[in-house]
């Protein structure tokens, strides 16, 4: 069958970063077409190439050709692209929540009737075709074999059925060619997922050809026909479903070899005291929800938590620091710990660095010494001193406690009265650190330790948290979207998928077992396959 | 249509909290103020006949999703340089009424664009800005009409500009077009001896006005409003030009306004030049309030019931406050303390309802 899409030598980078390195990608009529890999490894970026997306334009545009039936296409903005035939079903919908289904499916594609007055003042006083909008979206409805109300207002509707809003919207523009499903089933339930999974099908056989992104394995397995790879911006392989498995996907779209990590793994066991211990733990951190996660960090250990964005990593952290609502039971030390309640998780000894370093790790116009002692300050009434009943600070004990902090972590200032705002990334996340050893803690919460700081701050910063680790016997916990650099510190790494515990790992275990884990497939299971 | 469920009296009651409860402070104020009936229905027949068309001009931003336009007051200025103009020429009756509609007319339209452009570099924040727009617009409008007139602008008219020969005076008789329009098909009720005047003619373009407001709704342009009302992105992505949509919003909006200013000029008969326009903006968006409307959603029933309600209790306050208190001033007190009450509560209401519905959304979300 001919290829009615066909990109070549695809090639994108922001200002000097290549995000792109030449990406081959081809789709056949009726062909379902899997594209899977990594946060970060490209795949939106190309899909946004594809689409026409501002970002992409306005950023110097990309390089590479992109072949619709055939003919090379520039493709200049979302327009352009709905006009040759290629449709998206977003992620996040694209549905307006007070219009009905069929306005949402004819958004701005409204069947129009003329009137006396639209004929001397344009089109866009016509007047809408309500009759004709309803039975349009009707048999775009019909034909995915979905029993959808179209009167019905798309506000307070299941996640899936605004799915399928989305998808006849698409299939009920004529001219449809090419369909991009852009992690389809990521907020439907299962049984909704295989129903859409069926519509797949059934699209396709009607010779649409169909770009699935997913990081879901086991999907790709049940309907694609052919994989495309991509890691770090580079297309790693491209093959059909049937001359594969699972496990070389999964392998293929980690992909890191890291050194073993040589002291890690023997400190504790299963008997060694639990530090934290989370049972059905849910919070409701936007975007990285928690959904009844089960996780007990031993004491003493340095415990990874990792998983693509959005799976729920980030939201542990911040749910037992009370920084988004959180329900379940969390046992720390052995005793209830109170939930929703920041100042109190700090009291019990628990330090957070918070991933959002400049949202709320720091105060940005304050100095640095007043940034490390803050925390201490207000919670264990540190470097304050008496004075006629009010509480002063004590300048000489925060200054003589920041130096030393700022020699600890070597950290490039001008001084302690600098403002933190203009300090690099790898000195504003030192000083973070320093400030929740102020804390005294004994368990040590670190959220992406490493995000947007240079090599040489990264070793430090690692090195510096398995120096708390060993010297002090601290518990901490790291969250990171780098798997790799999990690995090389961890004792053990918790994937969380789906807002829930996929598993422990240690950190030599293979890479398609964190591969596997990572795109929520059972690695047992996938083994066995 | 399957909307008839079965209606409750108490969700009746609940969904028109708002003019139920004006209703009922209404019904009591006119107690209190002892008024005679027919006199209570001419003035409410008449402030209905010259305030709707302002009320109805904030429906379409409404929709648009831009919120109360208290730009409002720039289209009212725009038609009070449309009356200033009949004023130099002499023109008088309907057809001066005529003319300065229509001399206000591209004077509205540009006036629009100007806010619509300003309002599309402040997505989000529509209300505040339209609000400082307008008083920043009356620094203009007095310096046009104050310095402008006579040095620029060529009118001599002695009648309206002072001695000197430059700048408009502080006030204005519009005698010549005063009830034109509305006596322009005679008709009054006699009710206990007191002869009530029905302003059919107003009522007619009032009703001309609704339905071409009607009528817009039910077309491309606006389902294109109520798209872009709901979101922005998304309206964006389908291939909806957000920012015209808008633009075309506040330039019918503001042409509204200054018909309406100009049809309320027309009834009261004197123009206070340099005031008359300040409170359109605060006074059109608490009657649409008042009406059940909210900053998201408003239509001809909430503007008709609210119009007629905020001024029942506008006319019926003083004399209330005289009788109840001794003294006029807490009558007058009391509305407006009404109208700018209505509004802080509308905004406030709003948005404790969306905090409300973000709690919800995540509490959902833990449940899952």
């Amino acid at each position: 069958m001919e290829k009615v899409l066909e990109m070549r030598q695809i090639s994108k980078d922001y200002s000097g970063n290549k995000v792109l390195k030449g990406v081959n990608l081809s789709v056949r009529a009726g062909e379902i077409h899997a594209l899977v890999g990594e946060n970060g490894a490209g795949k939106s970026t190309l899909m946004n190439v594809l689409f026409g997306m501002p970002v992409i334009h306005s950023t110097g545009g990309y390089q590479g050709d992109i072949l619709i039936n055939g003919a090379v296409t520039e493709i200049k903005s979302p327009k352009v692209a709905m006009d040759c035939g290629i449709g998206m079903v977003h992620q996040e919908f694209m549905l307006l929540p007070n219009f009905t289904v069929a306005e949402n499916i004819k958004l701005n594609r409204e069947p129009l009737k003329d009137n006396p007055l639209s004929k001397i003042a344009g089109s866009s006083l016509k007047t809408v075709d309500r009759a004709k909008m309803v039975s349009d979206s009707r048999k775009a409805l019909d034909s995915l074999g979905i029993g959808i109300d179209d009167g019905a207002l798309v506000s307070g509707m299941p996640v899936g059925h605004m799915q399928f809003v989305e998808i006849a919207r698409e299939i009920d523009k004529e001219n449809l060619k090419v369909l991009v499903f852009d992690e389809p089933t990521a907020v439907l339930t299962e049984s909704e997922a295989d129903v859409l999974l069926d519509a797949v099908k059934r699209l396709a056989a009607r010779g649409i050809g169909i770009l699935f992104i997913t990081h879901r394995l086991d999907e790709v397995f049940t309907v694609a026909d052919s994989i495309t790879v991509l890691r770090d911006g580079e297309q790693i392989a491209s093959m059909a479903r049937k001359d594969t498995t699972i496990v070389e996907i999964a392998k293929l779209m980690v992909g890191h070899t890291v050194e073993a990590c040589e002291r890690c793994g023997n400190k504790t066991d299963e008997n060694t005291p639990l530090a934290i211990s989370m049972k059905n733990f849910s919070v409701a951190m936007p975007g990285e929800r928690v959904r009844g996660l089960n996780l007990d960090v031993r004491k003493g250990e340095i415990i990874g938590i990792g998983g693509l964005a959005g799976q729920g990593k980030i939201g542990v952290a911040n749910g037992l620091m009370g920084m988004f609502p959180a329900q379940g039971e969390v046992l720390l030390h052995g005793e209830p710990l109170k939930l929703n309640d920041p100042l109190g998780s700090i009291q019990r000894k628990m330090a957070f660095v918070s991933e959002d370093r400049r949202g709320v790790g720091l105060l940005l116009d304050v100095s640095i010494e007043t940034n490390i002692v803050i925390a201490a300050m207000q919670v264990w009434n540190r470097y304050l001193n008496p004075f006629l009943g009010l509480r002063m600070t004590d300048q000489k004990a925060i200054r003589a406690h920041a130096l030393e902090m700022i020699k600890l972590f070597d950290i490039r200032c001008i001084g302690p009265g600098q403002h933190t705002r203009r300090l690099s990334g790898g000195n504003q996340q030192k000083v973070c650190i320093a400030r929740a050893l102020a804390l005294d803690p004994t368990v040590l919460l670190v959220s992406e330790p490493t995000r947007g700081i240079d090599i040489g701050a990264k070793k430090l910063v690692l090195d510096f948290l398995v120096k708390l680790n060993e010297e002090q016997g601290m518990t901490i916990v790291i969250t990171s979207s780098e798997l790799a650099e999990l690995r090389s510190v961890c004792d053990r790494i918790a994937i969380v998928y789906g807002g829930k515990t996929m598993g422990i790992y240690k950190p030599d275990d293979p890479d398609e077992v964190f591969g596997l884990a990572m795109a929520g497939t059972d690695p047992e299971i996938g083994r066995g396959k | 249509m399957k909307t008839l469920k079965k209606l409750s009296l108490l969700d009746l009651v609940k969904k028109n909290s708002v003019p139920l409860l004006f209703l009922i402070l209404g019904l009591l104020g006119w107690m209190a103020s002892g008024q005679p009936l027919p006199m209570l229905l001419q003035e409410v027949i008449y402030r209905l006949s010259r305030n709707l068309i302002l009320v109805l001009s904030l429906i379409v931003p409404i929709t648009a999703g831009m919120g109360l336009n208290f730009a409002l007051v720039i289209g009212a200025m725009a038609g009070q340089f449309g009356l200033v103009f009949i004023k130099a020429l002499n023109m008088g009756g309907v057809g001066g009424v005529g003319m300065s509609m229509l001399f206000a007319l591209p004077l509205a339209i540009l006036f629009g664009i100007g806010c619509g452009a300003i309002l599309n570099r402040a997505k989000g924040k529509e209300m505040i800005t339209g609000l400082i727009l307008g008083f920043f617009a009356n620094g203009l409008y007095q310096l046009v009409l104050l310095a402008g007139v006579g040095t620029i602008i060529p009118i001599k008219n002695p009648e309206i500009v002072l001695a000197a020969g430059v700048g408009l005076r502080n006030s204005m008789e519009l005698n010549l077009i005063n009830y034109s329009l509305d006596r322009l098909i005679p008709f009054k009720v006699i009710i206990n001896n007191w002869p009530v005047w029905v302003p059919i003619a107003t009522f007619m373009l009032i009703g001309l006005i609704a339905f071409a407001i009607h009528f817009l709704q039910r077309t491309k342009l606006g389902q294109n409003f109520r798209a872009v009302g709901q979101d922005k992105h998304i309206s964006e992505v389908a291939g909806i030009h957000v920012d015209r949509t808008r633009m075309i919003a506040m330039i019918i909006s503001t042409v509204l306004a200054a018909w309406g200013q100009i049809i309320f000029m027309q009834n009261i008969g004197k123009m206070q030049t340099y005031f008359s326009h300040e409170q359109v903006g605060l006074f059109s968006a608490a009657a649409i309030l008042i009406g059940g409307a909210t900053i998201t959603k408003a239509n001809f029933g909430n503007a008709i019931v609210g119009t007629l309600l905020f001024h029942l209790l506008f006319i019926v306050s003083p004399l209330a406050g005289k009788n109840l208190f001794g003294d006029a001033q807490i009558g007058e007190y009391f509305r407006s303390f009404i109208a700018y009450g209505v509004i802080a509560v509308a905004i406030v209401m709003y948005a404790m309802k969306k905090a409300r519905a973000d709690k919800a959304e995540s509490a959902d979300s833990m449940v899952e």
